[in-house]
């Protein structure tokens, strides 16, 4: 299959502890699958500390890239939290950029602790709406808390993301990567999880 | 199964940079790999742990890097191949052996040390460009650029340790060890080796003049091999305008920049994978070609430097060149380089403007997340045992009221310095320094100084470096508290096991060093405390700093949370009762949620109460004793 544009820049982005790790490995597994050349960079150093983190996927027919996506040349943006979706956006978007988000916020400290305001979903909504070609909101959290835990979220989002068809992998070889990846008593619930965040965005 | 040890020469792999400079050590059969973690060199041993068993081979967490450099090399004088990994501090402890090992050779097996660099310092208190120890003492010095190199060159480097006998250096750097990216994997050996040490043989550095002078030799004869290294190549057209030369993590960056403005066929890009010593041929006969050159590497202008050395050798024959990078102004002596960083700097020598993107959305963008988006400050984790120490830590010192402090050190607990641990640290340098310091301070009452000296350290960090600066306090008879932070792991670099723990890097079970009997045997009054006990640990840390007299130990023990939330369930369910919160008018100033800071417990302004965050929140208990009107309620889980 083919990109709809080489380098296709993807950007996962949430809170440290979310797992945007392993989204992204499950992803670029996939993509190598199918024979792209794929380079991920992720933020580190606050990754399990409550830190806003991102993974960089670069996806090519053509050469490896480099690990971290030039200002304002993101593709696809999967966010595990949404006000890191905004944060992403305004560094690394652009008019044709599209957006897949988990609505379920992580507060920060500076919030929880009284100092900071979280936006609304609205609002957050609203600004998306302005920045973004096409973007999807699902509750990601809450189908993984259905599942028994929040770990799941990421997976889900995984899913949703697939749903969205902004990448040229189906659904069979992301399954694949899924039981490559994942020890084989995890295999079936998380390829639920996976099936029920590609609902979530489906047409 | 585990992608690192798969026997499938040809398959196509995406691998971390780590895991790739790991399988390309397993591609020469390296036999022994000892290290320290430290991020980001971490995963290069541990990738090698998760497969020794089945590989054959040993692998082990050592206490500190220089004692991980010294355990490798004893392999390689018995014969086999060895690899030992590190950050960039890490180059330092194992300085002192490095410059000596340089001088007595290393054996008959391939010895290379891999140094993964931190570039703006992610994870990290310096951003060191440890490529400096290369030239220092004449060690061969590789850099890969690509994942695909980053084991190609670590299996080539052992072959080179092997032909001149000396230790070999590969530099890495986040970008390269921490992403990740395609790679053809080849064969794995299958021989095996007996290890012997030839008794004919000394490894001593006398007679050190003559041994630096045939270090000199050995070098001369890894510039006739680097001269056609596969490692180093050119892309552009026969005369560039531009030339830009880069190593590492700068390649990527310069091809990009290169393909952005659209300067394929102006602008030549020179990639040099053997940056010490430089191939003095290959260069001229690119220099030859231009007269400007650009240099694209992070974080010291070390390439830049040693080309402009060379160039004004050859510049009276050759004439001379405009250099820019680093000495220009057009790249940042400090800090990480990036794709953006690196299109500026080429769009600014080549005079050719860049916008990133239509110049009205991304003031927009930015607007918006500027009015929106809250700022996420570090802290510890829900439920961090470190959390519970500062604040007894805290509370001890207010109540002893003389001015007490704390020195810090290297881990999570770092963070401490900040709001997380209630700005209770206030010196944190090198491993061990926390301690080091105090047994200073702990000597200056005949100055008048009367203030209590507490210093805190991890576990794995107490046996890294501590026990000298504990050891140097009761021979002096120094005064001060060492407060163990025991969280039972190398939290900071991935839970790996240490001497403390009691299972060795390959998971098998091994003697866990007793810090309390260690301590006792050094005469030392040790007490213990659960940190989540936070009054009994205020009470045993105002009992110490009262004793005033040469130096005590706490040692404070709770599994770090990440791992308790991996092996138990939470030991309670969380709650606030809305009823006894009495919120803005209680006069507790919001201490749970302003002072407190776990992230799992949330301010709700709307209703002006707090509340548990049950997706955050693990269940440890302890603020319900911060509580003052015990509105947080504990349930058995």
């Amino acid at each position: 299959m083919n990109l709809s544009k080489d380098p296709l820049n993807l950007i996962i982005t949430g809170v440290g502890g979310q797992g945007n790790v392993l989204a992204s490995q499950l992803i670029g597994k996939a993509l190598v699958r199918e024979n792209f050349y794929v380079t991920i960079g992720e933020t580190y150093g606050a990754t399990q500390r409550g830190g806003a983190v991102m993974s960089h996927l670069r996806i090519s027919k053509e050469s490896p890239f480099s690990p971290l996506i030039p200002e304002g040349q993101a593709d696809i943006v999967v966010a595990l939290e949404p006000v890191e979706a905004l944060r992403v956006i305004g560094q690394y978007g652009n008019p044709s950029v599209c957006a897949v988000i988990n609505s379920r916020p992580i507060f920060p400290t500076a919030v929880t602790v009284g100092e900071a305001q979280y936006p609304s979903l609205e609002k957050i909504r609203d600004a998306i709406r302005d920045l973004a070609k096409e973007f999807w909101f699902v509750d990601a959290t809450a189908t993984a808390m259905a599942f028994g835990s929040p770990i799941f979220t990421n997976i889900i989002m995984v899913g949703a993301l697939a749903g969205t068809r902004l990448i040229p992998i189906g659904k069979k070889v992301f399954e694949e990567a899924i039981r490559e990846y994942f020890p084989e008593k995890t295999h079936e619930t998380n390829l639920k999880a996976f099936r029920q965040g590609m609902e979530m965005t489906k047409e | 199964m585990s992608v690192i040890k798969k026997d499938a020469p040809g398959a196509n792999e995406l691998l971390m940079g780590n895991e790739a400079i790991a399988r390309g050590a397993l591609e020469a059969g390296v036999k022994f790999a000892a290290a320290y973690p430290g991020n980001p060199s971490s995963e290069i041993i541990g990738t090698l742990a998760q497969v020794a068993e089945d590989l054959g081979i040993y692998v082990e967490w050592s206490v500190n890097e220089k004692v991980a450099l010294e355990a490798a090399s004893a392999a390689s004088f018995s014969g086999l191949r060895a690899l030992s990994a590190m950050k960039q501090n890490g180059v330092n402890v194992a300085s002192d052996f490095i410059l000596n090992l340089n001088l007595s050779g290393v054996g008959t097996g391939g010895l290379v040390l891999v140094t993964a660099d931190d570039p703006a310092a992610l994870s990290s208190t310096n951003e060191e460009d440890s490529r400096f120890i290369a030239k220092l003492g004449d060690l061969p010095l590789m850099e890969p650029a690509t994942f695909q190199e980053a084991k190609d060159m670590t299996k080539f480097a052992f072959e080179l340790s092997e032909s001149i006998n000396s230790l070999v250096v590969v530099r890495s750097v986040s970008r390269i060890s921490h992403a990740r990216g395609n790679v053809i994997l080849g064969e794995l050996p299958k021989e095996q080796k007996k290890a012997r040490y030839d008794t004919s043989k000394i490894f001593i550095p006398v007679a050190a003049p003559l041994r630096h002078l045939a270090l000199h030799l050995k070098l001369k004869k890894v510039q006739e091999k680097y001269e056609s290294s596969p490692f180093n190549w050119y892309r552009g057209p026969d005369k560039p305008e531009l030339l830009l030369i880069t190593s590492g993590s700068g390649w990527f960056y310069s091809l990009e920049a290169v393909n952005t403005l659209g300067l394929k066929d102006r602008v030549g890009i020179l990639k040099i994978g053997t940056t010490w010593p430089l191939p003095p041929k290959f260069l001229a006969k690119h220099l030859a070609g231009t007269k400007r050159v650009l240099f694209v590497e992070e974080v010291d202008p070390f390439l830049e430097n040693n080309v402009k050395e060379l160039a004004a050798d050859w510049s009276p024959e050759m004439g001379s060149w405009t250099f820019f990078g680093k000495s220009s102004g057009h790249v940042n002596p400090f800090g990480e380089i990036n794709p953006d960083l690196i299109i500026n700097a080429l769009a600014k020598v080549m005079d050719r403007p860049y916008v990133p993107r239509e110049p009205g959305y991304g003031r927009k963008a930015m607007e918006m997340t500027k009015a929106l988006v809250p700022n996420r400050d570090l802290g510890f984790c829900a439920g961090c045992p470190h959390r519970a120490t500062f604040w007894a830590i805290k509370t001890a010192l207010k109540l002893d009221g003389r001015g007490g402090f704390v020195t810090g050190d290297i881990g999570c607990y770092s963070i401490g310095l900040g709001p997380a641990g209630f700005y209770q640290l206030k010196t944190m340098h090198a491993m061990g320094s926390g301690t080091g310091i105090a047994t200073g301070l702990g000597q200056l009452q005949k100055f008048g100084f009367d203030q209590p000296v507490l210093s805190v350290c991890g576990d794995s960090t107490f046996f890294h470096a501590v026990i000298p600066a504990l050891v140097n306090g009761v021979y002096n008879k120094s005064n001060f508290v060492l407060i163990v932070l025991d969280n039972s792991a190398t939290a900071m670099t991935g839970f790996q096991p240490h001497a403390g723990t009691g299972e060795t890097a390959t998971g098998s079970p091994a003697p866990a060093i007793d810090i309390e009997k260690l301590c006792r045997a050094l005469g030392i009054r040790v007490e213990t405390t659960d940190p989540f006990d936070l009054q009994g640990t205020t009470e045993k840390i105002l009992d110490l700093i009262n004793e005033e007299s040469g130096v005590r130990v706490l040692v404070s023990r709770r599994k770090c949370a990440l791992v308790r939330a991996k092996e138990e369930k939470a030991a309670y369910r969380m709650r606030v009762d809305p009823e006894k919160c009495l919120g803005e008018s209680c006069g507790c100033a919001r201490i749970c949620t302003r002072i407190f800071k776990c992230p799992g417990l949330i301010w709700n302004k709307e209703k002006g109460k707090s509340q548990i965050d049950e997706v955050i929140c693990n269940g440890c208990g302890v603020c319900a004793d911060i509580c003052p009107r015990a509105a947080i309620i504990r349930e058995e889980n």
